[in-house]
């Protein structure tokens, strides 16, 4: 291909969307020089480590919400569904002395039934998702209310395993550098058997060189990650478990028979039914795993905060947490987007919080740059369906 | 194949009525390997119920459909597939944001363990495109990016996955430009030779006499003629179509 036809596919690919989730994490290498020339500190491990450890819970939260826009629906609840899940795992644990594991597997609970219920309301009423979510979220902070009880704040103690796990657990170097060798070894492995098969079966390959440039970048991107953090404290537990969830979604999304009727629902539901897709099941499995989700998420900000009160994924969670699947690169629209959005998204929205916390911004500050970002992100993948439409 | 003398696909004496409206009179008509049967007629003649009747969508208040020559009960469209009769829609039911290949085996992936086995449905996928002598640049771009004609070219192809003996294609060409639509006769063609029944639609009489061996009529809800697309002209055809005697 000569080099202005690479252009040329390039900024195809770009304004259709079809580069994925790349130009956006150009867009938080560079948020994160523009930082780093405004204060020095912004790079450093230490802060680092702080933004991963801080981006976990509303991650796994904006996974789930990956899910229903996969499926061209909306969840607007999920911030106070993390906050009746920290809720319950605050107060069975601590004032109705449940063990802590049973506290959470109670609140995950909730998210399942929440999801059901909301999945019921879609799939057998056909309500908007949009309204009986926004019904949801009314109900849910209430629930929340009453869950929490006239004291409004329960604290959890320090030494028990949640928080533990997520405020100060982090994978020994040891950990950390074997998971980076396996996944790497994992991915060569993958993508040379693939290659393989399709030389066998006379397809179209990509040349080998690109096989291996991938492989390569991978393996730096991981080291350069893991070396660096290491140099403070390290890769967080909690960090570790949501990128697995995320890697673990996108394996899901792309690679099995579930992923793709998600996408095909999502692009066109109809279609989706006459082929035979069980269209009921994808909507409820979209739902259930978006309201599960933001439990767990919930069930993560309680152990980092060690504390549930009423202000508990109320606020901005449930903004934030749409935010990032958004600026990520997730459709709207339904049907396009991908897991690793939920990472890049909320990489994105933490970099600029913690940034403009550094600049000594308050959260006004904070609001606005987001919302700004979000516009621009909608705006972007309004224009991209356009493209595509074209 | 089974090897059959008498038409693989048939209805008898077959009426449907919606209220008092009668949609369907009295038809019969049957469907051979090897031979492609045109069913024309005006708007509401009948025609979109015929193909429902014939692809399982809705069930006939009287007479038969018979498979082989044995009466059958079309109840769903999944149970015609079963027996052989594929349905193509006038919407194709295709996923946009969906490639080709994904598209083709949408709700019948090939898996290798639990993961899905792209390679194995791309290469079929190649495979049944150039049987079809289909021209699409490329199995993994999405369908949104394919013309109309291309579009169509897929649906086909995804109704052949289940080897059916008989296709039915309703209005095939209502939505096709003129170059689309000589690729779209030569395809047809083609499923002819694979040794297919085919049934379609249409209101073009000049397309439907390129490409079928017999033409029935259909106006009111009734058969009104059958002809051998070879011996016959297109005023007689417009005049059985219209029912102005000439």
């Amino acid at each position: 291909m000569s080099e202005s036809g690479l252009v040329a596919t390039t900024w195809q690919k770009l304004r259709t969307g079809d580069l994925g989730v790349l130009p956006v994490a150009v867009v938080l290498v560079l948020i994160g020089l523009v930082f780093q020339v405004l204060n020095p500190h912004f790079l450093s491990a230490d802060n680092l480590v702080n933004l991963t450890q801080q981006s976990a819970a509303t991650g796994v939260i904006a996974l789930g919400v990956v899910l229903t826009l996969h499926v061209g629906q909306i969840d607007l609840s999920v911030g106070a569904v993390s906050g009746l899940a920290a809720a319950v795992v605050a107060v069975g644990s601590v004032q109705l002395g449940w063990p802590l594991w049973l506290a959470v597997l109670a609140a995950l609970a909730v998210g399942v039934l929440v999801g059901s219920i909301y999945a019921a309301l879609h799939t057998r009423l056909a309500v908007p998702s949009f309204v009986f979510t926004l019904a949801g979220l009314l109900v849910i902070t209430g629930l929340q209310m009453r869950v929490l009880g006239p004291t409004g704040s329960v604290n959890l103690p320090f030494e028990w395993w949640l928080v533990r796990f997520c405020q100060t657990a982090f994978l020994a170097p040891a950990t950390s550098w074997a998971i980076v060798a396996l996944v790497v070894a994992g991915y060569a492995a993958g993508r040379a058997t693939d290659r393989i098969r399709r030389v066998r079966a006379e397809l179209p390959v990509a040349p080998l060189w690109e096989v291996v440039a991938r492989v390569v970048a991978l393996a730096a991107l991981l080291s350069v990650v893991v070396a660096y953090l290491g140099t403070n404290r390290g890769v967080g537990a909690v960090f570790a478990l949501f990128v697995g969830l995320v890697a673990l979604t996108d394996l899901l999304l792309r690679r099995t028979r579930w992923g793709r009727s998600v996408r095909a629902v999502g692009g066109d539901a109809e279609a989706a039914r006459k082929a035979g897709v069980p269209v009921r099941r994808v909507f409820v499995s979209a739902f259930v795993a978006c309201s599960t989700l933001a439990a767990l998420g919930g069930v993560l900000a309680v152990g980092r905060l060690a504390a549930a009160n009423q202000g508990s994924g109320a606020g901005d969670t449930n903004l934030t947490a749409i935010a990032a699947a958004v600026i990520g690169g997730t459709s709207l629209f339904g049907g396009r987007g991908s897991a690793w959005s939920a990472l890049v998204g909320i990489l994105v929205v933490q970099s600029i919080s913690t940034g403009l916390t550094l600049l000594n911004l308050d959260q006004s500050a904070r609001l606005v740059v987001t919302g700004l970002v979000l516009a621009v992100a909608v705006t972007i993948d309004a224009l991209q369906r356009r493209a595509r439409e074209a | 194949m089974t090897v059959v003398d008498g038409p693989v696909l048939a209805l008898r004496g077959v009426s449907k009525s919606y209220g008092a409206a009668r949609a369907l009179v009295d038809v019969d008509l049957q469907v051979h390997a090897h031979e492609v049967v045109a069913v024309i007629g005006d708007n509401g003649a009948g025609k979109s119920t015929l193909v429902g009747a014939l692809t399982g969508a809705l069930v006939p208040d009287e007479g038969e459909v018979l498979v082989d020559g044995s009466p059958v009960t079309l109840s769903d469209p999944s149970v015609a597939r079963g027996l052989g009769i594929a349905a193509v829609f006038q919407d194709l039911a295709l996923c946009a944001n969906l490639d080709v290949v994904e598209n083709l085996y949408l709700g019948h992936e090939a898996q290798r363990g639990l993961l899905l086995d792209e390679v194995t449905m791309e290469k079929h996928a190649w495979e049944l495109l150039n049987q079809l002598a289909a021209r699409v640049p490329s199995v993994r771009v999405p369908v949104a990016a394919l013309s109309g004609g291309q579009r169509q070219a897929v649906a086909i192809a995804r109704s052949l996955l289940g080897e059916p003996r008989v296709i039915v294609l309703d209005e095939p060409t209502a939505a096709l430009g003129l170059r689309q639509t000589a690729e779209f006769l030569t395809l047809v063609e083609r499923l002819r030779e694979r040794g297919h029944g085919v049934l379609l639609t249409s209101h073009s009489l000049a397309d439907v006499q390129a490409v079928a061996d017999r033409i029935v009529v259909l106006r009111l809800g009734r058969t009104n003629g059958e002809f051998d697309a070879a011996r016959t002209s297109y005023e007689e055809l417009l005049a059985a179509v219209t029912g102005i005697q000439r």
